[in-house]
């Protein structure tokens, strides 16, 4: 009568096997735990380290439980928070500024598990405290600096085209030359679309006519390019500057055309925080100190007066005068490249035209001695490079080559770049929320789940009996899976989404509430228990169906349209639909097959007392 | 256990004007509480800062004020959140104030007034973010009723749409009149609250209207007032039992969910008891009102069919 195909039992078997193999990772109970990355690119993670890492730790005596070594840095498990911060302390001053070393919690759940892909449920930043920032990129202060840059670079093109102009200036959203004849103004409009392809350069009457103007603008494309990299780059410094909080899983992505997200789980000092990324980090450009003995004479620990001592990138030390030639924001951009005389790796800066003149009296005086770029950042200065000046360099172009490889080329870029912002950034959104608050949130919300499911199963049980019992399992089932599905996806639990979890229990149960009611009411009107189980499922699909999908679309809308802890609503909201349309019909069929199916005679169904019209009573109204 | 006997199907559509009157009523006072009150909107749809600030002992609300009060910072509000050592200071958009360093100043303030101050939770959001996310909600709100409206036109008949919707859209503005009338706060999760109401109230109106197109398919000699009465008469149990068990789980979120929680669950209180009264005693009437016949659910095809959907029953 109710059988079931093996197959269908096969399913279930087979889903709740990964459903309960997925949901275990978050039973495990998580312990405090120190994390080392490294905080620059080519800074080896390996098993030395890990090794030296024991070591120091044995050499402090700090009881460790065990470190292992994965692709993201060394992680170190401790007993308790009070060792955990000693180990983190020993850890930092030993391993120095090239690595991360940060506070974190670790779970305990076996390897073979994380193996197969089953990790806890990622929980959010209101479950476990710490920050959201959501940062919005100043986007006309970057188109405004690439104008102050044309300008320097059209004023340059005239003179070495020697091409004579009247004046050039910022104007309208972008660049006005002026000339005095048509001729002029006929070979500048030529020479700047051949050599400025970005942008977009038209002719111009102006003064009454007797000025001759061209006028220049980014292309559309151009500008989002610059948009775009504005972005990216401060995404870039964000990153550098998060390294150095020490958080152990920072997130920070682009969200939209010009927000930047960084959330910070476990940071407390919010303060702290919000000052590093928000600093300007200046960049200098001094010279170097080379009179004859006073570099030995710093070493042996008499540096000479108005001079710091400081050890280049690749280790050798130089001296460095402490007047100041040059600041970052007089460099306009910094890229990657190749000295085009002999193909070597090599960076072109670009300065502003204060900074190119600057420059040029500098270089003047100083050809054949050594300059060094310096990058201070929170009082701590490194010098990135020490060029030698080999000639008087003029026009704001410069070129940084020899003795780099392409990725320090690519570093060396980065970092001269970095020493100010794109464009600068303002906080628009910040959610803050303490590590006792995010404990009291997830014990908040485990209570509601716990208690609405205990009550409305034993409501449930008592109301249908055997099929309610049933109902009970589909619904633990449903649990189960919902739990499984969003530790497999990874989803981010908010406490939002822990509300998502309870009330699609309390939605989902209204399928089996479906069932039931209809079986009872084929029964009361006469069909045999198999039957009426039957008609029951039957007769309810496709009520289920239609109520299930209007509430998905409820579902994907508060998704696409929702933010944050909202999003995490919808996203359990809608997985818990669609593993309720699994369990309340699918498996709880398949309970019912295997309690019932068997059985050719069925006198009757525990499925509550069912009331039926007495015969005294009046007819029902039905046909 | 059997909670339900209905003798007979209770005449729901003889009282069906009387039912729309309520309803009418009720709207409209929601309808006036909004206009005249207005929402209290929170932070996230108007901007502002919030922080919350936890204590050792009991909060002086006094020392608080005139701490903050010393900032300059114009209107601000504190209040005792949740527990009695929890305080709550929200803090509006100011022009020309940098927000971002707002929570910061304040925090110092209170931390120099009294060091056992501990800040549990900062949130700020910027007026753009707090625009973007009015627009947004108000958005999702409108595409959630046009896709049930959508779907439901599609799977039944354009006049159950327009009823299902109506008489759940009633049911969020009602919601919405309560928050307007008490001036609870509302913020994402009550729009969140307010967006699963309006999904789960659905699901009632299509159980119903389910039922009706069944019972025009059975009941053939039957009038459309018997079949809307028999609809929801033989639906009511189910109704009943499924808003209580999805209730059980609200209360519980009420009762230990705490404060974050409590507007969220409080919406969907409302939202579930209205939802009941809406979905059943609103959408029906008005499928009748607007002429629903048999001819327009159950198709031609269906009716060649013949006797088989009828049956003989006790």
């Amino acid at each position: 009568m109710n059988r079931y195909p093996i197959w269908k039992y096969a399913v279930i078997a087979v889903s709740m096997a990964i459903g309960f193999l997925y949901t275990l990772p978050n039973f495990f109970p998580e312990v405090p735990a120190v994390q080392v990355s490294s905080s620059k690119a080519g800074v080896k993670l390996d098993t030395a380290l890990l090794q030296s890492i024991e070591e120091s730790l044995k050499a402090a005596s700090i009881p460790y439980r065990g470190a292992t070594l994965d692709s993201s840095g060394v992680k170190i498990r401790f007993d308790d928070t009070e060792t955990q911060i000693k180990g983190r302390d020993a850890l930092g001053t030993k391993l120095g500024g090239n690595y991360i070393v940060a506070l974190n919690l670790l779970s305990t759940s076996p390897q073979w598990l994380a193996s197969i892909g089953a990790l806890p449920m990622y929980l959010g930043l209101d479950m476990r405290g710490g920050v959201h920032f959501l940062l919005q990129v100043d986007m006309k202060a970057a188109l405004d600096k690439a104008g102050d840059r044309y300008v320097t670079d059209l004023r340059g093109l005239m003179r070495t085209e020697k091409i004579q102009y009247a004046g050039i200036a910022r104007e309208g959203g972008g660049v006005v030359l002026r000339f005095r004849d048509e001729a002029e103004r006929a070979k500048a409009l030529f020479t700047i679309d051949k050599n400025y392809p970005d942008l977009n350069s038209r002719a111009q009457e102006g003064g009454g006519g007797s000025e001759f103007r061209v006028f220049s603008q980014l292309k559309p494309e151009a500008q989002k390019r610059i948009q775009d990299g504005a972005v990216l780059q401060n995404i870039q410094i964000l990153r550098n500057r998060v390294n150095e909080l020490g958080v152990a899983e920072p997130i920070i992505q682009q969200q939209g055309a010009e927000r930047v997200v960084v959330q910070l789980p476990g940071v407390q000092d919010t303060a702290r925080a919000k000052d590093i990324l928000g600093r300007t980090a200046t960049l200098e450009i001094r010279l170097a100190n080379e009179e004859p003995g006073a570099l030995e004479a710093a070493l042996a620990g008499q540096v000479p007066f108005g001079s710091d001592l400081y050890t280049e990138r690749n280790g050798s030390p130089v001296l460095v005068r402490r007047a100041v030639v040059l600041t970052g924001d007089r460099i306009n951009d910094a890229q990657p490249g190749f000295d085009q005389r002999n193909n070597e790796p090599a960076v072109h800066v670009s300065l502003d035209g204060t900074g190119a003149r600057l420059f040029k009296e500098v270089t003047r005086e100083n050809v054949g001695k050594r300059m060094a770029i310096v990058l201070v950042e929170k009082g701590r200065s490194e010098v990135i490079t020490a060029p030698v000046i080999r000639e008087e360099i003029g026009g704001g172009r410069v070129q940084i080559s020899g003795r780099m490889n392409t990725r320090e080329a690519n570093d060396v870029a980065l970092l001269m770049r970095a020493g100010a912002l794109a464009a600068p950034m303002e906080i628009v959104e910040e959610r803050t929320v303490g590590p006792s608050l995010g404990k009291e949130n997830i014990d908040k919300g485990f209570r509601s789940v716990t208690w609405g499911f205990l009550v409305l199963a034993a409501f449930i049980c008592v109301y249908y009996m055997l099929m309610g019992v049933i109902s009970t399992i589909s619904l633990s089932i449903n649990l189960l899976l919902l739990v499984a599905i969003l530790s497999m996806l990874q989803a981010t639990l908010t406490l939002p989404g822990i509300a998502a979890i309870a009330l699609t229990l309390g939605m989902a149960i209204d399928a089996n509430v479906l069932i039931n009611e209809r079986i009872r009411e084929e029964i009361r009107w006469g069909a045999t228990p198999h039957a009426a189980i039957q008609a029951g499922y039957e007769r309810a699909w496709g009520t289920i169906l239609d109520s299930n999908i209007t509430t998905l679309i409820a579902g994907i809308a508060l998704f696409l349209f929702g933010s944050g802890p909202v999003r995490g609503f919808a996203v359990v909201h809608c997985l818990g639909i669609m593993t309720s349309m699994f369990s309340a019909v699918f498996v709880s069929r398949g309970i019912v097959a295997i309690v019932y199916g068997g059985r050719k005679k069925l006198e009757r169904i525990s499925i509550g007392q069912i009331w039926r019209p007495g015969a005294s009573a009046p007819a029902p109204a039905k046909p | 256990m059997e909670f339900f006997r209905f003798r007979r199907d209770i005449p729901f559509m003889r009282h069906a004007l009387v039912f729309n009157v309520i309803s009418l009523v009720t709207f409209v006072a929601a309808v006036l509480f909004l206009a005249l009150r207005g929402l209290n909107l929170g932070v996230d749809f108007r901007g502002g800062t919030v922080v919350e600030v936890v204590y050792e002992h009991a909060v002086d609300f006094g020392r608080v004020r005139a701490a903050i009060d010393k900032l300059e910072l114009g209107e601000y509000s504190a209040q005792s959140f949740g527990a009695a050592n929890t305080a709550l200071i929200r803090l509006p958009l100011k022009a020309g104030v940098s927000s971002a360093q707002l929570s910061d100043r304040v925090m110092n303030a209170l931390k120099a007034d009294d060091p056992s101050a501990r800040q549990v939770r900062v949130e700020f959001v910027g007026p753009q973010v707090g625009k973007e996310l009015y627009e947004n909600g108000a958005l999702a709100l409108l595409l959630v009723a046009l896709g049930i409206v959508g779907y439901l036109a599609m799977r039944f008949e354009w006049r159950f749409a327009v009823a299902a919707i109506i008489a759940n859209l009633h049911d969020v503005v009602i919601i919405m009149g309560f928050f307007a009338f008490f001036q609870w706060e509302f913020s994402l999760p009550v729009l969140a609250a307010l967006l699963a109401v309006l999904g789960y109230s659905v699901n009632e109106s299509v159980v119903v209207a389910d039922r009706i197109r069944e019972n025009f398919r059975k009941m053939r000699k039957a009038s459309v007032t018997t079949v809307i009465d028999n609809a929801i008469t033989t639906t009511m149990s189910r109704t009943i039992i499924t808003h209580g068990s999805t209730q059980i789980m609200v209360t519980a979120m009420l009762v230990f969910g705490g404060e974050a929680l409590h507007y969220f669950a409080l919406a969907l209180t409302i939202g579930i008891l209205f939802g009941i009264y809406s979905s059943v005693l609103v959408m029906a009437p008005l499928v009748m009102w607007m002429g629903v016949s048999r001819e327009d659910l159950v198709k031609p095809e269906k009716r060649r069919d013949g006797p088989a959907g009828e049956t003989i029953r006790p």
